[in-house]
């Protein structure tokens, strides 16, 4: 694993030289469950995403996948990604500048700041039904039904649409781009919406968390390495370890 | 809203008792309460919440808010947050903190949209500025790799706090406090998710997220057979089963035995894990564990520098040999 760095003077992370961008992985799971939905029924599928800069090649992957369309929110003013309710406010207004959906679906949350509000916020502000945490999502006769993770197994739940879902990682492998949708990505132009083509409430556009420290944290545990003649004594060695430490 | 104080905890109930989340945030909330120098109270919601009412005062609440309709009898998030919202915009605090349980990750999120403030959320100590009686929150990100000290800029300042990331308070029982009645109407076609059935896939015996022995495997098991023999160790000592997400997402065991970030958070006295690497996102889930050992066969995995011990080895060799040794050692 490359060394995770960053600056505590700016607070930010700094990206590993010569490791490109990725999609965040529970979002190919929100692309996956769409597909899904797709394999079973007619439907078109739009992948919206929001920042200041793309890799446009990265951002196509969903496309690849099988996805039908491609927008992207890009604002030098986009970059404020800590703050989640900036985010919702964005893409909730991109969603309404839509043609219309029924179901939106988000990964459960981002593999940088790990907020998880996103969806629900979104949720919120369009005033449509949300589930969170799927496994399996599917679309019948108005409503979405959707197997949601719980601690204790899942519960089967039912939203009538529009509604927004979000899924987890238990939804399963995000299928792997074909040949022939790599090349029809190839040929597909994203949508490209700045801050002026979207209707903002700008009573709304303060932010509402600011990052105030970043830091790496220090373990001062110190591993005592039990060993033994063998591997077999080793765990015999071990067993007496923890007896002689009274936690068994 | 300039005239808000106070810190509101809102607290879960389960069988008609105060979850032990909802002792852990007064625990944290006192300490909040006493850096601001004003009152903690909770709010209870339910059909009704008298018995969770009592042990909330004994655990450190000045009042507690009695937030009950029949609606409320069982656990529906529209209405819940709906409910939320109401008492918040009538009590007015300066803070409200809340548990990252699997309710408090739809719950927290959404009522801080509703209220058009800020979240700090999953956070792992929160503290005051006093000067400013701003709450400053330390929250894991990037997977746990770093962490960020966050603040809300607006009232309330809500914080959604990881379980058992505080230890609840004994329990004083000649603590006295105030309970407020709060009715709230409800109209059940508020309701737009319906529960259609509930599905259990625990691992038998003891609960992962109570037990004070856990073994967990990882990748390095290969597949869903060797469970079995951590199964054995487990109930030799007690414990209970746990995974990494790994695991779980070859499909070995279900997700219910998912131990980390996006699983659950454990805390006992002893963490056994066998073929796990040790992702920050593992950690997550069981730094609050008091004594981790570590069985893997890469000297350099991460796991043992979280472990206070560890075993270089191939657990298809050692494990057996622990737990025929920890049989021997418990029947003599």
């Amino acid at each position: 694993m490359a060394a995770f760095r960053i600056d505590e003077n700016t607070r930010r992370v700094v990206p590993p030289a010569n490791i490109p961008p990725v999609v965040n992985g529970f979002d190919e799971n929100a692309v996956e469950a769409a597909l899904q939905i797709k394999d079973a029924q007619e439907a078109t599928i739009t992948v919206i995403s929001t920042g200041s800069s793309f890799a446009l090649d990265v951002m196509k992957k969903p496309l690849s996948m099988g996805a039908d369309e491609l927008v992207l929110l890009q604002d030098d003013d986009f970059d404020n990604t800590i703050d989640s309710f900036r985010t919702a406010q964005l893409l909730a207004a991109a969603i309404r500048k839509l043609e219309g959906f029924d179901l939106i679906i988000c990964g459960r949350q981002a593999s940088d700041w790990d907020n998880a509000q996103v969806p629900l916020g979104v949720a919120e502000i369009l005033g449509v039904a949300c589930v969170s945490l799927g496994k399996r999502v599917a679309v019948a006769d108005g409503k979405a039904v959707v197997e949601r993770i719980v601690p204790d197994g899942y519960q089967v739940v039912e939203a009538s649409l529009p509604a927004l879902v979000t899924v987890s990682n238990e939804l399963g492998q995000p299928r792997y781009p074909t040949l022939r949708g790599i090349m029809a990505a190839t040929r597909k132009r994203p949508t490209v919406w700045s801050k002026a083509d979207l209707d903002l409430d700008d009573s709304q556009a303060e932010a509402r968390v600011t990052l105030r420290q970043l830091f790496i944290p220090v373990s001062d545990q110190e591993c005592e390495f039990v060993e033994g003649e063998n591997a077999a004594d080793a765990g015999r060695q071990l067993a007496l370890k923890l007896r002689e430490a009274k936690m068994i | 809203m300039a005239d808000a104080t106070g810190v509101l905890v809102i607290g879960q109930t389960s069988a008609d008792a105060l979850d032990s989340t909802a002792a852990e945030l007064l625990a944290a909330g006192r300490n909040v309460a006493a850096s601001l120098g004003e009152e903690l109270s909770i709010a209870l919601l339910g059909s009704a919440v008298d018995a969770p009412s009592q042990q909330a005062i004994a655990q450190g609440a000045d009042r507690v808010y009695a937030v009950t309709s029949p609606l409320l009898s069982e656990y529906q998030p529209d209405l819940y947050i709906t409910a939320m919202d109401s008492l918040c915009r009538e009590v007015n605090p300066r803070v409200v903190l809340m548990s990252r349980t699997n309710e408090g990750r739809e719950l927290a999120p959404r009522l801080a949209f509703r209220l058009g403030v800020g979240l700090a959320q999953d956070c792992l100590e929160v503290s005051v500025d006093e000067a400013s009686k701003t709450l400053l929150a330390n929250r894991p990100v990037y997977g746990g790799n770093a962490i960020a000290v966050v603040s809300c800029e607006h009232t309330p300042q809500i914080a959604a706090i990881r379980p058992k990331a505080y230890e609840p308070a004994e329990a004083d029982p000649s603590r006295q406090g105030q309970i407020v009645s709060f009715p709230v109407e409800l109209d059940a076609s508020q309701a737009r998710v319906r529960v259609v059935e509930t599905v259990r896939e625990e691992s038998e015996g003891v609960k992962l997220e109570e037990a004070r022995v856990v073994i967990s495997g990882g990748r390095g098991l290969g597949g869903p057979e060797p469970f079995a023999g951590l199964e054995d160790l487990a109930k030799l000592l007690g414990g209970a089963v746990g995974a990494s997400r790994a695991a779980v997402d070859s499909g070995w065991v279900p997700p219910s035995y998912q131990v980390g970030l996006t699983g659950k958070s454990i805390t006992p006295d002893l963490y056994i894990t066998v073929a796990i690497s040790g992702a920050s996102q593992h950690m997550a889930g069981c730094s609050g564990a008091k004594c981790i050992v570590a069985i893997n066969k890469d000297a350099d995995a991460n796991i043992f520098k979280d472990a206070r011990y560890g075993v270089v080895g191939d657990w298809e060799t050692v494990l057996p040999a622990l737990t025929e040794a920890v049989r021997e050692l418990m029947d003599s």
